[in-house]
């Protein structure tokens, strides 16, 4: 057990492509949805307890052992748009590019082997924390964060917002971050029990139906 | 006092030899407008109250055809006044689809009115040949009031692998966020169209916008899933009814034969 | 588990000269460069004189648009299966720098789809004298300034102007209308880069582009060696 590695891996320069990516920020912004600090508290708060808690436990259950290749297709399941399946192959597979340079390992390199297009995002950020010698809940958390890291950055670009407001944004989420990755580990070990269909499935709808619209600009400034 | 009600249907190729109501929830055998059975649920209306535990199962053996709809809204009520604090309500629905059957599950609205606590749990077990129609519409409270708290989970399997997962929550007791700008964003209806059959797998749905707030997408197995939100429930029909008719009269609904 | 471990996968270091299947992997070569200085020109133009010669194809990083792909599609300078655009989020650098999986996973799918290739070309989104590229994504990196762009640029350094392998000082057609001096321009260029080559070029010249050509050329010759 090696706890700082988490440092490492949900700092938001690990090199694993976030950055080009909006979680839904850039059509929220776009629709007058989130346009100041308090609008993008609720919107990464909305994300948190939804797509986050799902991928929390997803990223959880994968660090906890569970078969990535059932993981992934109960992303699959969960995630009816399939402009957000593609982005979460995408980061998925441009995350198990860093992970197998940073901490590999033969289940790593399985996973890359089976799903050459990449998985789900969250079941290789599981697999990687668990490579990496962390625990289920660590993984929990690493996910959790970035479902509210990477918009809040993302308004700072496209708002121009005070970058203080949105990291005291983030900071402010802190606890219910803490109840989330709690409640995904949780679910997360009661899933290796029951079975897959423990897993939370927490869905957005604006998230999805705004996805398959961003995905169709011509101009934007980021990825999805 | 609370009540605890199931109310069973099993529909075969020659009709239906289970047709059983209770409490709250009657059923009616109705006309059909094409092939196979079709059932009305009358009744639900002033159900269900905090601490009910309802539930319906419809099993649709091989080769058999049913509707279900409703006679009017499903409207979650407040608890009965009391000493004791109100408990959620439970309702749960059970569909199974056999080999070559479909099953059109067309309720009405599902209504959370302000005070009130549910939770909604629906499970589909469909066949590899199984079709399915699936209609969820949530109404966030009455004209004019607040929402209650409404937790649902749609889980369907198809060949008894997973094939769609979506848990939603929004009023008071949800976690927070749920009125935000990812989640519902003031939006007081919400709702999905499921369409399930093997015809999607041969020709997935393109993804298409319905305007604003609604988009049309092919699920990652056979299966095309409309997701809708909109200012009330006449407008997230008509969002719905677009694609249920477009599906029924043309599109893939030369498959249903 | 039913996961196959026989296999390998994707290379996990993509600075590997080697693709999974052990064959020599494509010279890549980025283009970077401030907005408007002709990095896409100087593609288009490369495209042109070598497509007939080797395999290439282009990776292109656009700032909030896919305008430098579609330049290239609409000039048709390759078939539009070996140019792929990649989204930076806003920041052209980070996407050459300091996250390159975009970058990377661009370049391999370009080897997947149409290779065996020769040559990638990856054209950095505009972006100021800072932007470099990382050794992870390219062998070797051109920087493109222009005379318009003022001709204290050479002077004034920066990573790309002192760094970059190839520097390219494109239109010089414009000097004589900008007040540029290119004799200052080599002279602060030779200061600044010591040994390493800077080439002047006019696209809108017969051929304009055929000192990067020739420098691409002995890079590939290197490589390949």
């Amino acid at each position: 057990m090696n706890r700082a590695a988490l440092l490492v891996l949900a700092d938001g320069r690990f090199p694993a492509g976030g950055h080009a990516h909006s979680g839904g920020a850039e059509p929220a912004v776009r629709a007058g949805r989130i346009h100041d600090a308090r609008s993008l508290a609720a919107f990464c708060r909305g994300r948190l307890h939804t797509t986050g808690l799902t991928a929390a436990a997803l990223a959880a259950a994968a660090a906890g052992g569970l078969d990535p290749l059932e993981l992934d297709e109960a992303a699959d399941a969960r995630t009816p748009s399939p402009a957000l399946r593609a982005t979460a192959r995408k980061l998925g597979r441009q995350l198990m590019r860093a992970a197998r340079a940073t901490w590999p390992s033969g289940e790593l390199d399985a996973l890359a082997a089976a799903r050459p297009r990449g998985a789900h995002q969250p079941v290789v950020l599981g697999l990687t924390a668990r490579s990496a010698g962390l625990a289920p809940e660590d993984a929990a958390y690493c996910a959790g964060y970035e479902t509210v890291s990477g918009p809040a950055t993302a308004a700072v670009r496209l708002l121009s917002l005070d970058p203080f407001e949105a990291t005291a944004v983030l900071a402010r989420l802190a606890p219910e971050l803490d109840r989330v990755a709690g409640r995904a580990a949780e679910l997360a070990g009661r899933a290796a029990r029951e079975g897959l269909d423990a897993l939370p499935a927490a869905s957005a709808p604006l998230l999805d139906i705004t996805a398959e619209a961003h995905a169709g600009w011509p101009v934007r400034l980021f990825a999805s | 006092m609370s009540v605890h009600a199931t109310a069973r249907i099993v529909a075969t190729p020659a009709g239906l030899p289970v047709l059983t109501g209770e409490g709250p929830l009657a059923l009616r055998r109705t006309r059909a407008t094409g092939a196979g059975a079709r059932v009305t649920v009358v009744g639900a209306m002033s159900a269900p109250l905090s601490g009910d535990r309802l539930a319906i199962e419809a099993d649709v053996r091989d080769g058999a055809r049913l509707t279900v709809d409703a006679a009017a809204a499903t409207v979650a009520l407040p608890g009965r006044p009391g000493p004791v604090p109100a408990e959620p309500a439970h309702y749960d629905v059970r569909l199974t689809v056999g080999e070559g059957a479909e099953l059109h599950w067309l309720p009405e609205q599902l209504i959370s009115a302000y005070g009130s606590d549910l939770r909604m749990r629906t499970r589909v077990e469909l066949a590899a040949t199984a079709r399915l129609v699936l209609r969820d519409e949530q109404i966030l409270g009455r004209h004019g009031e607040g929402p209650g708290t409404l937790l649902t989970r749609l889980t369907v399997h198809r060949a008894g692998r997973p094939l769609l997962d979506q848990e939603l929550a929004h009023g008071p007791g949800a976690a927070g966020g749920w009125d935000g700008g990812a989640v519902l964003c003031g939006y007081r209806a919400v709702g999905q169209l499921l369409l399930v059959g093997q015809e999607f797998e041969e020709k997935p749905v393109e993804p298409r916008l319905l305007g604003d707030t609604a988009v049309l997408t092919p699920l990652a197995g056979p299966g095309a899933l409309v997701t809708a939100v909109a200012p009330d429930a006449l407008r997230l029909r008509r969002v719905l009814d677009e694609v249920l008719r477009a599906h029924q009269t043309h599109g893939s609904v030369s498959a249903y034969r | 588990m039913h996961l196959d471990h026989s296999h390998s996968g994707p290379a996990a270091v993509s600075a590997d000269a080697l693709r999974p299947d052990g064959r020599r992997r494509a010279l890549r070569i980025g283009l970077g460069g401030p907005v408007g200085s002709g990095k896409t020109a100087t593609v288009a133009a490369l495209c042109r004189t070598l497509r007939d010669r080797l395999s290439l194809a282009v990776v292109t990083n656009d700032i909030y648009t896919r305008e430098d792909a579609e330049f290239l599609l609409r000039h048709a300078v390759l078939p539009p299966e070996r140019i792929q655009a990649v989204e930076t989020g806003a920041c052209p650098h980070t996407a050459i720098r300091d996250d390159i999986s975009a970058n990377l996973e661009a370049v391999e799918d370009l080897e997947d789809a149409v290779g065996p290739l020769d040559l990638i070309l990856v054209e950095s989104g505009g972006d100021n004298l800072t932007a470099t590229f990382s050794k992870g994504l390219v062998d070797a990196q051109i920087f493109v300034i222009d005379v318009a762009g003022g001709d204290d640029i050479p002077r004034k350094g920066g990573p790309g102007v002192t760094t970059a392998d190839l520097l390219v000082i494109n239109k010089t057609d414009l000097a004589p209308y900008v007040g540029s001096d290119l004799g200052r321009m080599a002279r602060d260029a030779k200061e600044q880069r010591g040994e390493l080559p800077v080439a002047f070029t006019s696209l809108t010249g017969e051929d304009g582009v055929r000192p990067v050509t020739d420098w691409v050329l002995a890079r590939l010759a290197a490589w390949t060696a």
